[in-house]
C-alpha cells in the first residue's frame, strides 16, 4: 500500500485499469447519538441496552474501470454510494475484498468543505492540499491558482464561518480539481452553488475528464450523470444491480423506483 | 538501478492497494513513511490553529507567559500558606514543574479534541490520521516554548550560582514529556470519538494527577513515607519525567539512572500503546464523525 517504486511508476503507465475493485464488502459499527456519550452509555448500561448498530455498507461489489471512463454512481439514499467512494479513495479500509487504484486520487466527498472554520479560506486550500499529499512548494504555486478560481475576492483570506455553504463549496470544489488527480472522485458536489459556479464546475469537470485517468461522479441529478459519464453503475442496498452506458442504466434505475422520466425526476432524484 | 532521486516532500503515491487491515491495524512501515511524508502538514495545521488563536500576536504570546505564572501564583500562594513560610527554592521548583506539567496536559487537552474537531478533512482526505494528534502536540510544544526564558529568569534571580553542564540533561527528560503526552494525545483522541464527553472530565483527572506529582512537593518532601506508599508515588510516570527534569536543571548533578530509564520506558510504553491504539480505531472515525 502506498509504495513508490520506479518499477510500480511504469506499471502504473501500462496498466490499462484506473480502479479495480474485487469483491469488495464493507461493514462498520456506528451508534444511534449524533454525539455519543460516556454518560449516555453509563445509563443505557444500567438498562442493559445498546445502541451500537452493525451497517452492512457494501457487499460482494466487484467492478473495474478502465483508463479515460467517466463513471457515475446512483442509487437510492443509503445504497452505498458514499462509501464505495471513500474505499476507493482509501479513507475506509474494506471489510473483505480489495480496492486497486493506479493514480493519486482528489476527492470531493462531502459538501461545503469547511476544513476548519476558524481558519480562512485560503489557509484551508493550503491544508487541503497538503493533506493530500503534495508538497509545499506545490501547494504554495497552486493556492493562487485556487483561490482565483473561486472567485470569492476578498473572502477568501477571511475566517470560514463567515461563508455561505455555497461558497463553502467553491473553495473544497476548487481544491479537488487544482490538485493535479489522476482520478477525481465527486460527490454531490454541484448540488450547492448558484447557476454560475454550476456552470464553471461542469466546464471545469469536461477539462478534467481529457486530462484525468479517471473520473467518479456521484449525483441525484440524474441528467447530469447522462450528460457528463460515459459509464454507469447502479447501486442499490450495497449490491450492485448493473452497469452500462448511462441512458440504460438510469432507465432501469428509474423502472426499479417506479417514477415516470420527466424533467423534474431527472433534475431532483 | 538507479532509481530517481525524489525529495521526500515530493512524495505522490501512484499505485495503491487497500485491503482489509489485520487485527485493525493497516500495514505500520507504509503508514510512518506516508506520515513522516506528510509531516508538512501537521506543522502547518499546528501554524494555522495558533494563527487563528491569535498566539502569533504580540499579546497572544504575552498571555502564553502571563498565564502559566499566575497559575505558579495562585499554587505558590497555596503552599507558602501551607508551609507556613517563603522559601525561594520551592519556588524555583514550583515554576519549572509547573511549567512541564502544563506541556503535558495541553497536549493531552488539545490532542483529545483534535480529532473530533477536524471535521469535513477527515471525512475527505486519506491521510495518515495520527497526524492531527501529533499536530496538536507540536501546537502544545510551541505554547511551552515562551514559558523557558520565563523560567531562567527565576534561575538567575533565585538560583544565582547554580549552573552546570548536566542542565543539558534535562533535555533528555523534555524529550520523554513530549512523548509521553504525544502517546496520551493519541489515545484521547481516540476516546473521544466514542465519549464525546471524554474532553470535559479529563481536566479534573489531570489536575488530581498533577497533586499527585512533584509539582507542588519536591520529593523530598515524601522521601519519609512509608516503601508502598513511596513505590506507588514513584510508579506515576510524572514523577520520574518531572523529577528528573527538575532535578537536572537545579541540583547540579546527574539525575538517578533509575530516574532516565523509567521515564523512557513509559513515554515509549505510552506512545507505542497510544498510537497503536489511535491507527487500529482510525478506520472507525469516518465513519463516526459524520
Amino acid at each position: 500500500m502506498l509504495s513508490v517504486s520506479p518499477e510500480v511508476v511504469a506499471e502504473s503507465d501500462r496498466s490499462p485499469y484506473a480502479v479495480r475493485v474485487e469483491d469488495l464488502s464493507i461493514t462498520y459499527r456506528t451508534t444511534f447519538e449524533k454525539k455519543p456519550t460516556l454518560k449516555q452509555a453509563i445509563t443505557r448500561l444500567g438498562r442493559g441496552q445498546r445502541a451500537v448498530k452493525e451497517i452492512q455498507a457494501l457487499t460482494d461489489v466487484s467492478f473495474d474501470v478502465k483508463v479515460g471512463t467517466a463513471m457515475g454512481i446512483i442509487g437510492s439514499n443509503g445504497a452505498g454510494k458514499s462509501t464505495l467512494m471513500r474505499a476507493m479513495a482509501g479513507i475506509l479500509p474494506p471489510t473483505t475484498g480489495k480496492v486497486e487504484v493506479w493514480g493519486k486520487a482528489s476527492t470531493l466527498l462531502a459538501l461545503g468543505v469547511g476544513f476548519n472554520k476558524s481558519l480562512s479560506g485560503r489557509e484551508n486550500i493550503i491544508l487541503g492540499g497538503l493533506a493530500a499529499g503534495l508538497s509545499r512548494k506545490e501547494v504554495e504555486e497552486r493556492a493562487d491558482e485556487v483561490a482565483e478560481w473561486t472567485e470569492l475576492g476578498d473572502f477568501i483570506d477571511m475566517p470560514m464561518n463567515t461563508y455561505s455553504s455555497g461558497m463553502g463549496a467553491r473553495v473544497g470544489f476548487s481544491v479537488a480539481v487544482h490538485m493535479k488527480p489522476d482520478i477525481l472522485m465527486i460527490d454531490e458536489a454541484l448540488s450547492t452553488g448558484d447557476a454560475h459556479f454550476r456552470e464553471k464546475a461542469s466546464v471545469k469537470m469536461a477539462e478534467l475528464r481529457e486530462s484525468a485517468r479517471a473520473m467518479f461522479l456521484i449525483s441525484h441529478g440524474l441528467s447530469s450523470i447522462s450528460e457528463m459519464c460515459n459509464e454507469c453503475i447502479w447501486l442499490d442496498k450495497g449490491r450492485l444491480m448493473m452497469r452500462g452506458a448511462p441512458d440504460e442504466v438510469i432507465d432501469a434505475y428509474m423502472r426499479h423506483v417506479k417514477v415516470k422520466k420527466s424533467a423534474t425526476a431527472l433534475e431532483e432524484m | 538501478m538507479t532509481a530517481p532521486v525524489r525529495e521526500s516532500t515530493d512524495f505522490e503515491p501512484v499505485y495503491h492497494h487497500y485491503g482489509p487491515h489485520r487485527a485493525g491495524l493497516p500495514p505500520l512501515v507504509p503508514y510512518f513513511r506516508e506520515l513522516w511524508h506528510r509531516r508538512g502538514f501537521a506543522s502547518e495545521m499546528s501554524r494555522a490553529t495558533m494563527r487563528g488563536e491569535k498566539t502569533s500576536t504580540f499579546f497572544g504570546q504575552a498571555w502564553l507567559v502571563i498565564n502559566p505564572l499566575l497559575l505558579a501564583g495562585v499554587y505558590y500562594l497555596l503552599i507558602t500558606i501551607l508551609r507556613g513560610g517563603h522559601d525561594p527554592k520551592a519556588f524555583v521548583h514550583l515554576t519549572l514543574a509547573l511549567f512541564a506539567f502544563q506541556l503535558v496536559s495541553s497536549s493531552i487537552n488539545s490532542g483529545t479534541k483534535s480529532v473530533v474537531s477536524s471535521g469535513k478533512l477527515l471525512i475527505n482526505t486519506a491521510f495518515p490520521r495520527l497526524l492531527i494528534p501529533l499536530s496538536a502536540v507540536r501546537t502544545a510544544f510551541f505554547r511551552f516554548l515562551p514559558t523557558v526564558p520565563v523560567y531562567f529568569v527565576f534561575h538567575l534571580i533565585f538560583l544565582t550560582d547554580v549552573w552546570s553542564p548536566t542542565m543539558l540533561l534535562s533535555l533528555y527528560f523534555l524529550g520523554t514529556i513530549v512523548l509521553f503526552g504525544a502517546g496520551l494525545a493519541a489515545f484521547f483522541a481516540t476516546v473521544q470519538v466514542y465519549f464525546r464527553d471524554t474532553s470535559s472530565f479529563l481536566p479534573y483527572f489531570i489536575r488530581i494527577w498533577m497533586y499527585l506529582s512533584p509539582v507542588l512537593w519536591l520529593p523530598e518532601n515524601v522521601a519519609h513515607f512509608n516503601k508502598t506508599l513511596l513505590t506507588i508515588i514513584q510508579l506515576n510516570p510524572m514523577y520520574s519525567m518531572v523529577g528528573g527534569y527538575t532535578e537536572a536543571l537545579q541540583e547540579q548533578k546527574v539525575p538517578d539512572p533509575a530516574l532516565f530509564l523509567s521515564s523512557g520506558i513509559w513515554a515509549l510504553v505510552a506512545a507505542a500503546v497510544g498510537f497503536l491504539f489511535f491507527i487500529s480505531r482510525e478506520r472507525d472515525f469516518a465513519v463516526r464523525l459524520t
